[in-house]
Protein backbone atom coordinates (compact mmCIF):
# COMPACT_ATOMS: atom_id res chain seq x y z
CA UNK A 1 0.00 0.00 0.00
CA UNK A 2 1.19 3.71 -1.28
CA UNK A 3 1.66 6.02 1.27
CA UNK A 4 -1.59 8.25 0.26
CA UNK A 5 -3.32 4.80 0.80
CA UNK A 6 -2.26 4.16 3.92
CA UNK A 7 -3.56 7.81 4.81
CA UNK A 8 -6.88 7.84 3.08
CA UNK A 9 -7.06 4.35 4.90
CA UNK A 10 -6.58 6.04 8.55
CA UNK A 11 -9.04 9.23 7.46
CA UNK A 12 -11.87 6.76 6.62
CA UNK A 13 -10.96 4.30 9.63
CA UNK A 14 -10.62 7.58 12.29
CA UNK A 15 -14.14 8.40 10.29
CA UNK A 16 -15.53 5.27 10.81
CA UNK A 17 -14.82 5.27 15.05
CA UNK A 18 -16.19 8.95 15.22
CA UNK A 19 -19.07 7.27 13.50
CA UNK A 20 -19.76 4.69 15.60
CA UNK A 21 -19.69 5.99 18.61
CA UNK A 22 -16.70 4.56 19.79
CA UNK A 23 -14.82 8.45 19.57
CA UNK A 24 -16.17 11.81 20.73
CA UNK A 25 -15.50 15.24 20.52
CA UNK A 26 -12.94 14.35 23.75
CA UNK A 27 -10.73 12.46 21.40
CA UNK A 28 -10.69 15.02 19.06
CA UNK A 29 -9.60 17.79 22.14
CA UNK A 30 -7.19 15.41 22.61
CA UNK A 31 -5.44 14.98 19.37
CA UNK A 32 -5.24 19.12 19.06
CA UNK A 33 -3.25 19.39 22.84
CA UNK A 34 -0.69 16.97 20.58
CA UNK A 35 2.73 19.23 18.96
CA UNK A 36 5.76 18.96 18.22
CA UNK A 37 7.17 19.07 21.70
CA UNK A 38 4.92 16.09 22.60
CA UNK A 39 4.66 13.90 19.68
CA UNK A 40 3.51 11.02 21.61
CA UNK A 41 1.32 12.66 23.67
CA UNK A 42 -2.18 11.03 22.39
CA UNK A 43 -0.77 7.53 22.58
CA UNK A 44 0.26 8.04 26.78
CA UNK A 45 -2.44 9.53 27.66
CA UNK A 46 -4.19 6.63 26.08
CA UNK A 47 -1.68 4.19 27.36
CA UNK A 48 -2.88 5.36 30.88
CA UNK A 49 -6.34 4.85 30.03
CA UNK A 50 -5.74 1.47 29.23
CA UNK A 51 -3.29 0.58 32.46
CA UNK A 52 -6.10 2.35 34.38
CA UNK A 53 -9.02 0.91 33.00
CA UNK A 54 -7.62 -2.98 33.32
CA UNK A 55 -6.73 -2.29 36.66
CA UNK A 56 -10.22 -1.15 38.11
CA UNK A 57 -11.73 -4.03 35.49
CA UNK A 58 -9.61 -6.22 37.52
CA UNK A 59 -10.94 -4.75 40.71
CA UNK A 60 -14.61 -4.99 39.76
CA UNK A 61 -14.13 -8.30 38.69
CA UNK A 62 -12.88 -9.25 42.59
CA UNK A 63 -15.79 -6.96 44.51
CA UNK A 64 -18.74 -8.58 42.65
CA UNK A 65 -17.32 -11.94 43.22
CA UNK A 66 -17.64 -11.14 46.80
CA UNK A 67 -20.41 -12.85 49.07
CA UNK A 68 -21.36 -9.83 50.49
CA UNK A 69 -20.79 -7.18 47.51
CA UNK A 70 -19.81 -3.82 48.89
CA UNK A 71 -21.72 -1.56 46.08
CA UNK A 72 -20.10 1.44 47.44
CA UNK A 73 -16.63 -0.01 46.05
CA UNK A 74 -18.05 -1.07 43.22
CA UNK A 75 -19.79 2.44 42.27
CA UNK A 76 -16.45 3.68 43.13
CA UNK A 77 -14.71 2.04 40.71
CA UNK A 78 -17.20 2.19 38.11
CA UNK A 79 -17.61 6.25 38.55
CA UNK A 80 -13.60 6.31 38.38
CA UNK A 81 -13.78 4.43 34.87
CA UNK A 82 -16.28 6.29 33.99
CA UNK A 83 -14.64 9.64 34.32
CA UNK A 84 -11.13 7.72 32.30
CA UNK A 85 -13.53 6.96 29.80
CA UNK A 86 -14.88 10.45 29.26
CA UNK A 87 -11.47 11.85 29.33
CA UNK A 88 -10.42 10.33 26.50
CA UNK A 89 -13.93 10.28 24.89
CA UNK A 90 -14.42 6.33 24.86
CA UNK A 91 -18.13 7.08 24.31
CA UNK A 92 -19.22 3.56 24.46
CA UNK A 93 -17.64 2.50 27.16
CA UNK A 94 -18.48 5.56 29.13
CA UNK A 95 -22.34 4.56 28.41
CA UNK A 96 -22.05 1.06 29.61
CA UNK A 97 -20.60 2.78 32.89
CA UNK A 98 -23.79 5.46 33.74
CA UNK A 99 -26.08 2.33 33.25
CA UNK A 100 -23.81 0.19 35.57
CA UNK A 101 -24.05 2.83 38.81
CA UNK A 102 -27.80 2.60 38.45
CA UNK A 103 -27.57 -1.05 39.15
CA UNK A 104 -25.17 -0.14 41.53
CA UNK A 105 -28.10 2.46 43.21
CA UNK A 106 -30.04 -0.40 43.16
CA UNK A 107 -28.24 -3.01 44.78
CA UNK A 108 -28.98 -5.15 41.66
CA UNK A 109 -25.84 -7.62 41.20
CA UNK A 110 -27.14 -9.19 38.24
CA UNK A 111 -27.35 -6.00 36.68
CA UNK A 112 -23.83 -5.24 37.61
CA UNK A 113 -22.62 -8.65 36.63
CA UNK A 114 -24.32 -8.16 33.26
CA UNK A 115 -22.77 -4.14 32.87
CA UNK A 116 -19.44 -5.68 33.73
CA UNK A 117 -19.46 -7.89 30.61
CA UNK A 118 -20.74 -5.53 28.75
CA UNK A 119 -17.81 -2.89 29.63
CA UNK A 120 -15.29 -5.21 29.48
CA UNK A 121 -16.54 -5.77 25.72
CA UNK A 122 -16.67 -1.75 24.66
CA UNK A 123 -13.42 -1.57 26.23
CA UNK A 124 -11.22 -4.50 24.22
CA UNK A 125 -13.68 -2.81 21.12
CA UNK A 126 -12.29 0.07 21.57
CA UNK A 127 -8.37 -0.70 22.73
CA UNK A 128 -8.37 -2.69 20.21
CA UNK A 129 -9.16 -0.09 17.35
CA UNK A 130 -7.11 2.31 19.15
CA UNK A 131 -4.06 0.05 18.93
CA UNK A 132 -4.85 -0.39 15.10
CA UNK A 133 -5.31 3.33 14.53
CA UNK A 134 -1.75 3.83 16.00
CA UNK A 135 -0.06 1.17 14.42
CA UNK A 136 -1.61 2.57 10.88
CA UNK A 137 -0.34 6.47 12.01
CA UNK A 138 2.83 4.49 12.85
CA UNK A 139 3.10 3.14 9.33
CA UNK A 140 2.53 6.20 8.25
CA UNK A 141 5.16 8.00 10.07
CA UNK A 142 7.68 5.03 9.10
CA UNK A 143 7.21 5.79 5.50
CA UNK A 144 7.73 9.54 5.83
CA UNK A 145 4.06 11.08 5.75
CA UNK A 146 2.41 13.21 7.89
CA UNK A 147 -0.50 12.20 9.78
CA UNK A 148 -3.73 13.49 8.30
CA UNK A 149 -6.54 15.52 10.70
CA UNK B 1 3.03 36.84 44.19
CA UNK B 2 4.85 40.14 42.42
CA UNK B 3 3.93 41.79 39.22
CA UNK B 4 6.73 44.20 37.81
CA UNK B 5 6.38 48.03 36.94
CA UNK B 6 5.54 46.26 32.78
CA UNK B 7 2.56 44.59 34.04
CA UNK B 8 0.96 48.00 35.33
CA UNK B 9 1.65 49.38 32.06
CA UNK B 10 -0.24 46.82 29.75
CA UNK B 11 -3.74 47.60 32.00
CA UNK B 12 -5.42 49.47 29.34
CA UNK B 13 -3.57 47.77 26.33
CA UNK B 14 -3.98 44.41 26.71
CA UNK B 15 -1.76 42.54 23.56
CA UNK B 16 -1.32 38.88 23.55
CA UNK B 17 2.22 39.44 24.37
CA UNK B 18 0.84 40.65 27.72
CA UNK B 19 -1.47 37.70 28.09
CA UNK B 20 1.12 34.85 27.92
CA UNK B 21 3.43 37.22 30.17
CA UNK B 22 0.76 37.29 32.83
CA UNK B 23 0.15 33.69 32.67
CA UNK B 24 3.91 32.78 32.63
CA UNK B 25 3.73 33.96 36.19
CA UNK B 26 0.59 31.68 37.29
CA UNK B 27 1.72 28.72 39.02
CA UNK B 28 -0.72 25.87 39.22
CA UNK B 29 -0.98 22.78 41.26
CA UNK B 30 -2.84 19.66 40.02
CA UNK B 31 -4.61 17.50 42.11
CA UNK B 32 -6.23 14.18 41.46
CA UNK B 33 -5.44 10.24 41.88
CA UNK B 34 -5.33 9.71 38.18
CA UNK B 35 -1.74 9.58 36.37
CA UNK B 36 -4.09 10.29 33.27
CA UNK B 37 -5.27 13.28 34.23
CA UNK B 38 -2.90 14.12 35.91
CA UNK B 39 -1.24 14.47 32.11
CA UNK B 40 -4.47 15.56 30.34
CA UNK B 41 -4.69 18.71 32.53
CA UNK B 42 -1.04 19.33 33.03
CA UNK B 43 -1.04 19.24 29.30
CA UNK B 44 -3.32 21.80 28.79
CA UNK B 45 -2.78 24.55 30.96
CA UNK B 46 1.34 23.92 29.94
CA UNK B 47 -0.54 25.00 26.58
CA UNK B 48 -1.59 28.24 28.06
CA UNK B 49 1.62 29.29 29.19
CA UNK B 50 1.30 27.96 33.01
CA UNK B 51 3.23 26.48 35.57
CA UNK B 52 2.12 23.30 36.43
CA UNK B 53 2.75 20.98 39.52
CA UNK B 54 0.69 18.05 40.41
CA UNK B 55 0.00 16.31 43.42
CA UNK B 56 -1.82 12.72 44.22
CA UNK B 57 -4.27 13.57 46.60
CA UNK B 58 -5.24 16.52 48.68
CA UNK B 59 -2.96 15.11 52.06
CA UNK B 60 0.12 15.61 49.67
CA UNK B 61 -1.44 19.26 48.47
CA UNK B 62 -2.29 20.46 52.02
CA UNK B 63 1.64 19.33 52.97
CA UNK B 64 2.77 21.08 50.28
CA UNK B 65 1.20 24.65 51.86
CA UNK B 66 2.53 23.28 54.73
CA UNK B 67 6.06 23.50 53.43
CA UNK B 68 5.41 27.29 52.21
CA UNK B 69 4.52 26.04 48.39
CA UNK B 70 2.39 28.89 46.90
CA UNK B 71 0.20 28.45 44.02
CA UNK B 72 -2.16 30.89 41.58
CA UNK B 73 -4.89 27.96 41.07
CA UNK B 74 -5.36 24.78 42.66
CA UNK B 75 -7.22 22.29 40.26
CA UNK B 76 -8.76 19.91 42.94
CA UNK B 77 -10.58 16.43 42.71
CA UNK B 78 -13.06 15.24 44.48
CA UNK B 79 -12.38 11.62 44.58
CA UNK B 80 -9.16 10.66 46.22
CA UNK B 81 -7.81 8.46 48.73
CA UNK B 82 -6.12 9.56 51.88
CA UNK B 83 -7.84 12.82 51.81
CA UNK B 84 -10.55 13.63 49.42
CA UNK B 85 -10.63 16.92 47.76
CA UNK B 86 -13.48 18.38 50.09
CA UNK B 87 -11.46 17.94 52.98
CA UNK B 88 -8.15 18.89 51.62
CA UNK B 89 -10.11 22.05 50.47
CA UNK B 90 -11.38 22.64 54.29
CA UNK B 91 -7.88 22.41 55.65
CA UNK B 92 -6.51 24.70 52.90
CA UNK B 93 -9.06 27.21 53.99
CA UNK B 94 -8.52 26.67 57.59
CA UNK B 95 -4.62 27.40 56.53
CA UNK B 96 -5.60 30.51 55.17
CA UNK B 97 -5.01 29.84 51.72
CA UNK B 98 -6.28 32.12 49.49
CA UNK B 99 -5.60 31.23 46.08
CA UNK B 100 -8.45 30.29 43.65
CA UNK B 101 -9.39 26.65 44.65
CA UNK B 102 -11.75 24.62 41.64
CA UNK B 103 -13.15 21.82 42.07
CA UNK B 104 -12.54 18.98 39.08
CA UNK B 105 -15.35 16.51 39.18
CA UNK B 106 -17.56 13.90 37.24
CA UNK B 107 -19.91 13.92 40.03
CA UNK B 108 -22.87 13.80 38.64
CA UNK B 109 -25.89 15.59 41.29
CA UNK B 110 -25.83 19.04 41.71
CA UNK B 111 -26.30 18.82 45.76
CA UNK B 112 -23.11 16.84 45.95
CA UNK B 113 -21.40 19.58 43.44
CA UNK B 114 -22.74 22.13 46.14
CA UNK B 115 -21.55 20.15 49.32
CA UNK B 116 -18.26 20.50 47.40
CA UNK B 117 -18.30 24.04 46.54
CA UNK B 118 -19.09 25.06 49.97
CA UNK B 119 -16.26 23.12 51.40
CA UNK B 120 -14.29 26.72 49.87
CA UNK B 121 -14.07 26.09 46.54
CA UNK B 122 -14.04 29.10 43.88
CA UNK B 123 -15.75 27.02 41.01
CA UNK B 124 -16.57 23.84 40.11
CA UNK B 125 -16.28 22.05 36.65
CA UNK B 126 -16.53 18.86 35.19
CA UNK B 127 -13.88 16.48 34.45
CA UNK B 128 -12.16 16.44 32.01
CA UNK B 129 -11.39 19.89 31.79
CA UNK B 130 -11.62 22.08 28.06
CA UNK B 131 -10.35 24.59 26.91
CA UNK B 132 -12.76 27.13 27.62
CA UNK B 133 -12.78 26.27 31.22
CA UNK B 134 -9.06 27.60 31.20
CA UNK B 135 -9.65 30.67 29.53
CA UNK B 136 -12.40 31.45 31.96
CA UNK B 137 -10.25 30.49 34.78
CA UNK B 138 -7.05 32.42 33.91
CA UNK B 139 -9.41 35.68 32.72
CA UNK B 140 -10.81 35.33 36.59
CA UNK B 141 -7.16 35.20 38.12
CA UNK B 142 -5.40 38.26 35.91
CA UNK B 143 -8.48 40.30 36.72
CA UNK B 144 -8.00 39.19 40.32
CA UNK B 145 -4.20 40.08 39.78
CA UNK B 146 -5.10 43.17 38.34
CA UNK B 147 -7.17 44.40 41.12
CA UNK B 148 -4.56 43.89 43.39
CA UNK B 149 -2.46 46.41 41.66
Amino acid sequence: MDLAQLQRQLVDYKTSLYHEDFLDEQFTQLQELQDENNPDFVVEVVSLFFEDSDRLLNELTKALEQQSVDFKSVDAHVHQLKGSSSSIGAQRVQKVCIAFRNYCEEQNVEGCLKCLQQVRHEYSLVKTKLEFMFQLQQQILSAGGSIPM
Amino acid sequence: MVLGKASSSSLSMKSDEDVVNNNNNLRVLVVDDSPMIRKLHDMYLKKFGLEVQVAENGKNAVELFRFGASFDLILMDKEMPVMDGAEATKELRAMGVKSMIVGVTSLDSPYEKQVFMEAGLNYCFNKPLIADNISFLLQELNKNNNDKN
